[in-house]
């Protein structure tokens, strides 16, 4: 950028700081536009090799986090490091990353061999070289046919494949994704999403990939991150965030349908709702001792019915309003106290709209916020 | 077996030739095509009929017997004043101060286009907003002060700026940049935003990503340009009657001269030769890059 630092006096500053062994190192990053503050003392550690998705609902703040590692958007406050390095006033190109766009952005004038080279000439590489890199990300991602050829000309699989070879053939240690697969058919969005997994796992490099899309998340990540205004909720493995959520937003955010979730009160080890009251036995407190008004939520997936009723700890009736058939399992629409409550059944179920279903679930099994603060106790 | 009220309807719905609609249509297009192409004949007839056979009084008539002689006058011999070697030498004048005209007006528009639509910088939108403002105020209003400028400009740099072609190419660049600003922002607005974000992590700077980029995207756009600047230039009048002295006057004002002169008799036929010959240019223009024109007009026009 021209100012008084130079490359050799930012790396000198780095050793001793803990950023050096993670990839990329995000440390209380505030974003603001104007009176607007869009990241708010945001913090964040990816570690080398590390496949992580930032995941929250449009507005979250989420793409302009990746545009902020990216250098696209100047930050307000904070500062960036990746591979140690301190890249906060650094010029994208000078940052070592890749970046793939929703749109997939690629110059339209340009054949797939030119959008492939143009990061390439721009840093005047030597032209074998050039060859070299553009060949080999061209038989990684099989587009060898298509160098010729023009943006215009492929199909959206195809466009999305070029997008990311642009960022392969720079060879560079961080991946970011922004919504890459969106633009995308569901079945087209899925094929890519399991190449974009085999990806990962042979190259071996950072990735940060932001969607909206859960099943994504779900799939890809090693580590999720999910934002909400933002400010990051909860940072953990899938499975974490999908078993134990940190606050009620993370719960009712991840799995489809959304959590169930029922109002009542906790006192003495036992929950007691409006149209259902249980023990707590086996529950795993976060806060031990807790009393006060909290919210009770349960997957639909951990609701038994049938035979497994009568060996779950609640048991409860409840009369069916809608029933939506997906094939591989069956998805029920009951009431309980006035609520939404949903059960999701084996594809086989034969349940009509105006029965009443007899319904159980373990307590352990579900996740209790504090209806003041919606943390998890 | 099959009569036609048995039919069932199938395929596609029969349509009537002449029904209503397309009487209407027609009807008015035709009409309206006359009310154009009228003047166009007459203008056209006129300059190649002989002065007697004008006298004749018979405007529409095709002409008796095919003569070019008025079109090589109204080129070569008609007299403005002292000068009898006709339109020629203001359309020589006329080449002179379009090309730099257009080129540093589509030039230097361009650049600025671009980099308020896409780099924005504090007062951007303040510094577009005065642009725009410059495009309403009118001409008149600025006709005096330029030519203290041009004089006083000229004295400084030690040349004769006003009253030569230099003068009247820098008025034209000035007055197009408002009106070619806007047209090329609003295009470079509505290119999507990755792109160039794309560009900036490819490492392409200010200058790579407005020529590797942004121009070879554009064409349509700059053909606009050059269109509205090359007409505009070309059909001036008032800065080339003010800037310049009958030497360097533009093709326009040297066809006022020969058509408005008062000595003499009216030479309807070398008058008529000389119009369309000054009209050439934009018409040439318009024929060859029509399509492109109404492209780029709707691509900058949609988006503001």
């Amino acid at each position: 950028m021209g100012g008084p630092h130079t490359s050799e006096d930012i790396e000198i500053e780095i050793p001793g700081t803990s950023s050096k062994e993670h990839s990329v190192s995000i440390q209380s990053l505030d974003l603001s536009f104007g009176a607007v503050e869009v990241l708010k003392n945001l913090n964040l550690d990816i570690e080398d090799g590390e496949f992580l998705v930032l995941l929250g609902s449009s507005g979250c703040g989420k793409s302009t986090l990746l545009n902020c590692i990216a250098g696209l958007l100047e930050i307000t406050d904070g500062q960036i490091f990746i591979k140690g390095r301190n890249v906060t006033w650094a010029e994208p190109s000078e940052r070592g990353i890749g970046m793939v766009f929703q749109s997939y952005a690629l110059y339209p004038q340009m054949s797939v061999e030119g959008n492939l080279s143009f990061g390439l000439k721009n840093a005047r590489m030597p032209k074998d070289q050039i060859a070299e890199r553009v060949a080999r990300a061209a038989e990684i991602l099989q587009i060898e046919p298509l160098l010729k050829r023009k943006p215009g000309a492929l199909s959206g699989g195809q466009r999305q494949r070029v997008a990311i070879g642009r960022a392969l053939v720079r060879d560079v240690d961080v991946f970011l994704f922004d919504e890459p697969l969106s633009n995308l058919d569901a079945k087209l969005r899925a094929d890519l999403r399991v190449e974009l997994k085999q990806l990962h796992a042979r190259l071996g490099n950072t990735m940060i990939y932001v969607t909206h899309d859960q099943v994504e998340a779900m799939t890809l990540a090693d580590r999720i991150a999910i934002m909400k205004d933002g400010i990051i909720q909860q940072l953990a493995a899938p499975s974490e965030i999908y078993h134990r959520p940190v606050n009620k937003y993370v719960a009712d955010f991840i799995g489809s349908p959304s959590m169930n979730f029922l109002e009542g009160f906790v006192q003495d080890g036992s929950f007691s709702g409006s149209a259902v009251s249980f023990p707590l036995v086996s529950y795993d407190f976060s806060r031990q001792d807790f009393t006060g008004a909290a919210t009770f939520g349960i997957r639909p997936e951990h609701i038994v019915t049938g035979e497994a009723v009568t060996a779950a700890p609640v048991q409860l009736s409840v009369p069916v309003s809608v029933v939506e058939p997906l094939g591989a399992d069956t998805l029920a629409l009951t009431q309980l106290g006035g609520d939404p409550f949903w059960i999701r059944m084996e594809g086989e179920a034969t349940v009509r709209a105006g029965d009443t279903l007899s319904i159980g679930f373990d307590p352990a099994r579900g996740s209790l916020f504090d209806a003041q603060d919606e943390k998890r106790i | 077996m099959v009569d036609a009220t048995a039919i069932e309807p199938r395929g596609p719905k029969p349509k009537r030739a002449f029904s209503s609609t397309n009487i209407m249509l027609y009807g008015t297009l035709l009409l309206v095509s006359v009310y154009y192409l009228l003047p166009l004949y007459v203008m056209i007839v006129t300059s190649l009929k002989g002065m007697p056979e004008i006298r004749l009084g018979n405007v529409f008539a095709p002409p008796l017997e095919v003569t070019f002689e008025p079109w090589v006058k109204a080129w070569a011999e008609a007299c403005t004043g002292v000068n009898c070697d006709g339109l020629s030498r203001g359309f020589w004048n006329s080449v002179a101060i379009l090309i730099p005209s257009v080129a540093v007006s589509i030039a230097v528009a361009s650049v600025s286009g671009y980099a308020l639509a896409n780099w924005r910088f504090r007062g951007s939108e303040t510094f577009f907003t005065i642009l725009i403002f410059g495009a309403f105020i009118p001409y008149q209003v600025m006709i005096y002060p330029i030519v203290i400028i041009l004089r006083e400009l000229g004295g400084f740099l030690g040349i004769q700026l006003m009253g030569s072609i230099w003068g009247l190419v820098i008025v034209h660049t000035i007055f197009g940049m408002p009106i070619l600003t806007l047209l090329f922002r609003n295009y470079f607005t509505s290119v999507p935003e990755e792109l160039f974000k794309a560009a900036r992590v490819d490492g392409a700077g200010f200058w790579g990503i407005f020529f590797k980029i942004m121009v070879p995207m554009s064409l349509p756009i700059f053909v606009v340009a050059m269109i509205l600047q090359v007409t505009g230039i070309w059909n001036d009048f008032l800065f080339g009657v003010i800037y310049t002295k009958p030497e360097t006057y533009p093709m326009t004002v040297q066809l006022n001269n020969i058509v408005n002169s008062v000595q003499g008799v009216k030479e309807y036929n070398v008058n008529m030769a000389a119009t369309l010959l000054t009209g050439l240019v934009p018409l040439t223009i318009y024929f060859v890059s029509g399509r492109l024109f109404v492209r780029g007009i709707a691509a900058g026009a949609v988006k503001g």
